[in-house]
Formats: structure tokens, C-alpha cells, sequence
């Protein structure tokens, strides 16, 4: 069993070691052949399968058995076959069942991503403009939970939540003890600490790093910055804790640090620090450090993949596409500069208008 | 030719002592006269099939279960039987425990299980104990327990109580739910039967798959495959429900017409107050629905019978699925959106909002269908229906994907223009049913979507 399987994806043939799955060798050929993630988290032990996003179609099961996988597969969570042929971006079916897969998935997403600590490094958000639709065909109201205080240092947002368990298994293979489940079921599940309690674990709030969405985000960043204002280093110091890899990644304002969070890889998944250890961090490291005094500096990040950070990456629209330059060019010695300035097109809060001095609530005629 | 059901009518077979009297716990006498390997081989022979709605070879799925040195290995009774129209195990379970405990006593002992348990559904309440007072007694008698009847071979059945949710009758789910867990169905492969509960080798299977393993020792593999009809051996359990004169459980020969079946004395006697057949679920509610003329009649003109291969004729274009056997009849004064409706709100209820597409696509086909059920619809909603059908099927995790899509798709491909009169009309559907149209006419095929 030691010699490699060869597997042949979207056409292009690559050697992994039998067990692997389907998804972690098509991120070996890399590029648009990978499908895209949700709930799949190389790092976490049993996650993956629920979202439903990484279906291929397998068009020849192996070399001894040729027939064709009567379905879809979830590739995160089906291994390879010597001599398959996986089709993704190829297939006639993926792209159709992708799209069905946004679609529900975004059905009940509150999309309040102007509000939203995520935007900017949301999956969602790019599952939404790579695969989706434009426009929606629902017109029923949007499902909603009551609020749930989860602690000081995490914000849940359950209407964000697209179940993905990401934070259950970081939970349950982090810390001693998991204080946060699922609780109910079907579209009522929701994420829950059943008995009101505060997730405290010092290696809790890495549940921020794992969620795909904005359900899970740092209370000590709330609505302090949007991400794509923030400049990115990376950073380390010598972290006490034995389990903490002390390498972290600073997003910065000026000189101030806005918000630690681990390092993340191409795939969005916390990386392999240099000491080996998988990349998560503590929660000293994340909550409290927030001086750049307790950081080594190492440098600006590379961004490659995620988030608008990267600019051009949403450009969709003629004529934007080609200047996408890396944002680490523009952005190293200057501040970040406000492209439009809100008050020239937008009719209300105007800066003349003091809210605070009109008598009773505002009307349309205050800001004429 | 009656199997399961022939002790039925006997007064006290629910006790130990006149179920003993009456030939009880021969076929176990003789089955602990047998190999192991030798009973595999009989079910093999029998062809019996699983009767909890798949229709999988029982004796294929027990060759499958992988015997690992030291490692223990489970049977797994399904006995949460939750589909809608589908109550033939309650029956079995209710007035024949010990046909079902010697089923359970074979299989373990052929399986090598020396724990097996049985999963039963939450609501049925009383039926535990019923159960539970059955193995006492055969403990008493020497069935169960150490070393029995001096063969070597220990057994130990427990009877554990589910909470009530459909999604634990999918075999991963009640694993999962019997050890302890949340009940979410697992990703597959792994199947059970390399790594089932506690991650040893488990076979599942249904009480009447399990029943069935009795008569078939007591009479021989190959007598069991002459009975019934093709590939579909041995007898059915049908729990017919719905508009009928005499619903119940019965005992069917798989070369049964339906027509007979609906219309016979002997078995549903007609519909009531002279009614017209309108359409059938002839397997539990999540098969598709068959109009009338689709029903009594194959694509080529024959006349369908109650079997797998007759029922499944020309696919879900013409055809449906035998299923668990819950076999629901409608009139001509039902509703179809109204009762797609209740399936959908049923689907969107129990599922357990593992994976997207069920957790969220059941739920907006309930409320599309609500919509158009209550003089809201538009007709786009119809297309809209179909779309959001076609991309649950297939793409889930377990089968509840499929269940929830399929009475939907078979509602729509058949019945359109219902669905089209409740969008136009929706005032007058408030007051009065669509009724018949073309359905009774026979031999008229509807184009398929």
C-alpha cells in the first residue's frame, strides 16, 4: 500500500498517498480545480460534509472498477481510488448543484454584511459571488434567534450560522471540555451553550478563526474596524502556554493593534507555524496582547487568496480586472486612504446635521 | 399464504407459554443445530430482502459484516418505524413479540452479536414493555442469556427507547443516537458494517426483515424463494391506510395485483361511500405518488402487482417504490397540494439540519407550498417547487434528502394541473377540492416533466 494513487482531476493527474481524500488532492493541483469549503477543516478531525458545497462527480470510480459514482460526492470526506476521474469545474452537474448549494445556504443568511465583522474575509461572501446567483427567489422572512451572551471575548450571531460544526469539533479537540453545542433540530438548530454559560477555555477563541461566516467574532474588535482598512502583519512572541504556537497575525491601524488572529494558509485554514505546531493560538495571545510592544514584528503578510484585501479579487465588472495589484504594494508606508467620501452621495448624516440637537426623532426634512 | 401473520388470531400468543405451545421457538431449536456460516447461507438462499424500504439483499448485507479478531460485533434492530403510513412493525411487535424475539435470537447467533439491541421509536410507548416482558420469558426458558441451550453462545437483547425523531430510523443516525450522541446521520463510507456502533462491525435491519428470519429456518432457504414473485421473495407486510373500507396490516403474496388489493373483500374491501380511486402511495410517505391510471396499470398495459420490481416499472416516470409497505390511498375528494403540503411540513420537521440542502430547501418547499395551498401561489412558484426538489435529491448526506424530495417531484410531475388551479383559482380552491380529471380514465399516461 505504500505506492501512491494516481488521480485524475478536472484532467490534470497528480500522485497522493492512498487515504487521502478528494479535496486534499485537488488542492494539490491547487487553483479554481479545488473545490470550495465550508464546512471542511483539514485541521479538525471528523469535520467536513455538512455543507455540501465540495460535491464533484466522480466519472470513473478506479482503475479496477470503472463505473461512475451514481452521485455527487462530497470530496472533502471521500478518499481517492487508484486511476479515478473526478470532474469539478468540468462537470456539467457541479456547477448547477454549487449553485443550489449557495442558494440554500445563503436563503436564511441575514446578509447584513454591512454590519458584519466578517465582511472582507467571509467564505460566504466568496462562495456568494463565485458561485451564486444574483438575486434571490425567496420571499418569505429570514429565519431569527434570540440573542445569546457567550462570554466576554466572543460575539455569537446565530442568524449568520450556517452549521458548518467547525466550532463544536474546535471545542471538542482544543479544550478540555466543550461548553457549546447544537442544540435543536432541522432549521432550528442553532448554536448553544444549552445552560447560560460563557465559553472561557483558554483556547476558545480560536472558534473566531474556524467560522467560515460572521457567527462566531471577536467582541474585543466589534465594529472597531472594517477589515479591508487594516493592514496585516505578521508576528510573534514567546507565548507561556505549551499548546499556543505564538505566531500570530496583527491587523493595524497607524500603530495601533486593531485585532490578533491566527495565521491563515491559501485555504483560509490556520496554518502550520515554524516550530511545527498547528497554529492556534491562545487566548492571551488573541485578547489581551494588543500592543505592539508584546510582538516581535516579522513584517506585512502576503495576502494570496481570501478577502477583498486582495483587491481585484470581487472584480467582476470590464476594466477593473486588470489592475489588480497586490494591496501589500499600495498599502506598506502609507495609511490607508478613504476611496469615496460618504457624505458626497449619500443624503442623510449630513456632517452639518446634529442629530443629537433635533427635538425628537429625525424626519427627511432635517437633512434637506 | 400467510408467514408472519399465520399465529396472528391465536388468543395469548403474546405470552411465552401459548406462543410455545403453538411451534413457538422451533426455528431457533434448529437454527442452534446449524453453523453460524450455514444460516448466513440459508437467508442468502431465501432472497429475502430488507423490508424497512431500500429492498437490500439481507443475506448480502450480512456477508458483508466484517469479523475482525476480538473485536465484538452487533445487530442493530430497527424498530423506528416512523414514515408516515408505515405501521407493520408495530404490529408484530404488539401481538407477536416472540416471532420477532426468535428472529432476534437466529440473527444474533448467525451474526456472531452477543449484545444486540433493539431501537424503538419514542412514541411508542407501551410497546417497550411488551418487548421487554418477551425476553424475560425467554431468558426464563433458557433462549437467551449464557451458554444457551448448551451451545456456547451468549445473547443479551436490550430494548432501548428512541426520542421520537424520524431521521433516527436512517441506520447511521440510530447508531449514533444509540450510542449516546445527537442523532446525525454519519458520513458513509465508513458503512456499519466495518464501523457501526461503538465503531465495531453492526448490521441494522428492520423488525420484519428480522420476523422473517424464523420462518425462513424453519422451512429452508430455497422453499422461502419459491414464494412470491421474481427477485421479490417470501411475503410483504402492507399497512394500508387512507381512504378504505378495511385498513390494517396484511399479509400479501408479491404476485397480488393492486387492484386486488384496494378492491378485494380479503384484503382493503373499496373505498368508502363509492368513491373513486384518485392516486396512491403504495410505500410509506416518502415514495412517489401514483395517479389512479398509473397505479392499477404498468407503462405496457399489464397489471401492476405489489412487488418491488412491478411497483419501480419505467423508474419515477411511470413507476413508484414498494418501500416500507405503507400503503396510503386518496380519493377522489383529496387534495394533493393540500396533502404535499403536510409531507413537506413533515420532511421540514424531522430533518436534523446536518447538511444544507435538506436543513434549508424543506423548509421553503413547505412554505411555497402553504402559499399555494392558501390562494397564494404564483405560477412560477410551480418551476420554482421543481427546481429546489431537484437540487436536494441526491446532494445530502442520508436518504431524508430524498424522501423530502420525491413526493414533491411526483406531486408536480403528475399532478400539474392541480397545482396550476390552486395558482389560478385560488378562491374557489379555499372552498372546494380539485376532484378527478383525467386520473380515473385509464391508460392515459401523463407527458412527465
Amino acid at each position: 500500500m505504500s505506492e501512491n494513487f494516481k488521480v485524475t482531476i478536472d484532467n490534470i493527474t497528480v500522485e497522493v498517498a492512498p487515504g487521502t481524500t478528494i479535496l486534499e488532492a485537488a488542492r494539490k493541483v491547487g487553483g479554481a480545480v479545488a473545490p470550495p469549503t465550508m464546512c471542511y477543516y483539514s485541521k479538525l478531525e471528523g469535520s467536513g460534509g455538512k455543507c455540501r458545497t465540495c460535491l464533484v462527480e466522480v466519472s470513473k470510480g478506479s482503475e479496477k472498477d470503472p463505473r461512475p459514482m451514481p452521485k455527487l460526492v462530497a470530496s472533502c470526506r471521500t478518499t481517492v481510488m487508484d486511476g479515478m476521474e473526478v470532474k469539478n469545474i468540468t462537470s456539467e452537474k457541479v456547477p448547477d448543484a454549487r449553485a443550489g448549494v449557495t442558494e440554500f445556504l445563503l436563503l436564511n443568511h441575514p446578509l447584513d454584511c454591512p454590519v458584519c465583522d466578517q465582511a472582507g474575509e467571509c467564505d460566504l461572501q466568496d462562495l456568494g459571488y463565485e458561485h451564486g446567483k444574483e438575486g434571490t427567489r425567496t420571499e418569505f422572512p429570514r429565519r431569527t434567534f434570540a440573542p445569546e451572551d457567550i462570554g466576554p471575548y466572543i460575539q455569537l450571531h446565530m442568524n449568520r450560522c450556517i452549521l458548518c460544526y467547525r466550532c463544536v469539533y474546535t471545542a471538542e479537540q482544543l479544550t478540555e471540555r466543550r461548553e457549546h453545542g447544537v442544540l435543536d433540530r432541522g432549521e432550528h438548530s442553532r448554536i448553544s451553550t444549552c445552560i447560560k454559560n460563557s465559553l472561557d477555555n483558554e483556547f476558545i477563541g480560536n472558534v473566531i478563526d474556524v467560522c467560515p461566516v460572521g457567527a462566531l467574532t471577536d467582541k474585543t474588535f466589534r465594529f472597531k474596524n472594517r477589515v479591508w482598512f487594516t493592514k496585516p502583519l505578521d508576528a510573534h512572541r514567546n507565548c507561556s502556554n505549551p499548546n499556543c504556537c505564538g505566531e500570530v497575525r496583527l491587523w493595524m491601524r497607524g500603530d495601533e493593534v486593531y485585532r490578533v488572529t491566527a495565521r491563515k494558509d491559501e485555504w483560509g485554514e490556520v496554518a502550520t507555524a515554524s516550530n511545527g505546531k498547528t497554529g492556534w493560538i491562545c487566548n492571551e495571545c488573541r485578547f489581551d496582547k494588543k500592543d505592539t510592544k508584546d510582538w516581535v514584528i516579522e513584517g506585512p503578510t502576503n495576502i494570496n487568496r481570501h478577502s477583498v484585501i486582495s483587491q481585484g479579487h470581487y472584480a467582476g465588472t470590464e476594466g477593473t480586472a486588470g489592475k489588480a495589484e497586490k494591496l501589500i504594494d499600495k498599502v506598506i508606508g502609507q495609511e490607508p486612504k478613504y476611496t469615496l467620501d460618504i457624505h458626497s452621495v449619500s443624503e442623510v448624516n449630513k456632517p452639518s446635521v446634529h442629530l443629537d440637537r433635533i427635538p425628537g426623532p429625525a424626519h427627511s426634512n432635517d437633512f434637506k | 399464504m400467510k408467514l408472519l401473520l399465520e399465529k396472528a388470531h391465536i388468543e395469548g400468543i403474546r405470552y411465552y407459554d401459548t406462543y410455545r405451545k403453538n411451534g413457538g421457538y422451533s426455528s431457533v431449536e434448529k437454527a442452534l443445530k446449524m453453523s453460524p456460516d450455514e444460516i448466513v447461507e440459508e437467508v442468502k438462499k431465501s432472497g429475502l430482502r430488507g423490508r424497512g424500504g431500500a429492498g437490500f439483499p439481507t443475506g448480502m448485507k450480512w456477508s458483508f459484516l466484517a469479523k475482525p479478531e476480538g473485536v465484538p460485533r452487533h445487530l442493530v434492530c430497527n424498530a423506528d418505524e416512523s414514515e408516515p403510513g408505515t405501521f407493520k412493525d408495530r404490529y408484530l411487535m404488539e401481538f407477536l413479540p416472540h416471532l420477532f424475539i426468535e428472529g432476534m435470537i437466529i440473527s444474533s447467533y448467525a451474526l456472531g452479536s452477543n449484545t444486540s439491541y433493539i431501537y424503538i421509536r419514542g412514541e411508542y410507548a407501551w410497546i417497550p414493555d411488551i418487548l421487554e416482558q418477551a425476553i424475560a420469558e425467554a431468558k426464563e426458558a433458557g433462549w437467551l442469556g449464557k451458554n444457551i441451550k448448551g451451545t456456547g453462545f451468549d445473547c443479551e437483547i436490550y430494548v432501548q427507547r428512541g426520542g421520537g425523531a424520524y431521521i433516527c430510523g436512517e441506520e447511521t443516525a440510530l447508531i449514533e443516537s444509540l450510542e449516546g450522541k445527537r442523532g446525525n446521520p454519519r458520513i458513509k463510507p465508513p458503512f456499519p458494517a466495518v464501523q457501526g456502533l461503538w465503531m465495531r462491525p453492526t448490521v441494522v435491519n428492520n423488525v420484519e426483515t428480522i420476523a422473517a428470519v424464523g420462518p425462513i429456518i424453519t422451512m429452508g432457504g430455497d422453499e422461502y424463494a419459491k414464494l412470491g414473485a421474481g427477485r421479490s421473495t417470501g411475503t410483504k407486510l402492507i399497512s394500508a391506510c387512507g381512504n378504505l373500507n378495511k385498513p390494517g396490516v396484511y399479509e400479501i403474496d408479491f404476485n397480488l395485483s393492486v387492484e386486488e388489493f384496494i378492491y378485494s373483500d380479503e384484503y382493503c374491501g373499496g373505498i368508502p361511500n363509492g368513491k373513486k380511486l384518485k392516486a396512491c402511495i403504495p410505500g410509506g410517505s416518502s415514495v412517489p405518488i401514483l395517479p389512479a391510471n398509473l397505479l392499477l396499470h404498468e407503462s405496457n398495459g399489464n397489471k401492476r402487482l405489489m412487488n418491488y420490481e412491478s411497483l419501480s416499472e419505467g423508474g419515477f416516470q411511470t413507476g413508484t417504490m414498494l418501500g416500507s409497505g405503507g400503503f396510503i390511498v386518496l380519493d377522489e375528494d383529496q387534495c394533493v397540494v393540500r396533502h404535499t403540503m403536510s409531507l413537506a411540513h413533515f420532511y421540514n420537521h424531522e430533518s436534523c439540519g446536518q447538511c444544507s440542502p435538506c436543513r434549508e430547501g424543506t423548509g421553503w418547499m413547505y412554505k411555497i407550498l402553504k402559499n399555494i395551498e392558501y390562494g397564494k401561489g404564483k405560477m412560477e412558484d410551480i418551476d420554482l417547487l421543481w427546481d429546489i426538489q431537484r437540487r436536494i435529491e441526491g446532494n445530502t448526506i442520508c436518504p431524508l434528502g430524498d424522501a423530502a424530495a420525491w413526493p414533491v417531484a411526483a406531486a408536480i410531475r403528475h399532478f400539474r394541473d392541480e397545482f396550476e388551479w390552486h395558482v389560478l383559482h385560488p378562491e374557489e380552491a379555499q372552498t372546494r377540492n380539485y376532484g378527478l380529471a383525467h386520473y380515473a380514465e385509464p391508460r392515459t399516461i401523463v407527458a412527465a416533466q
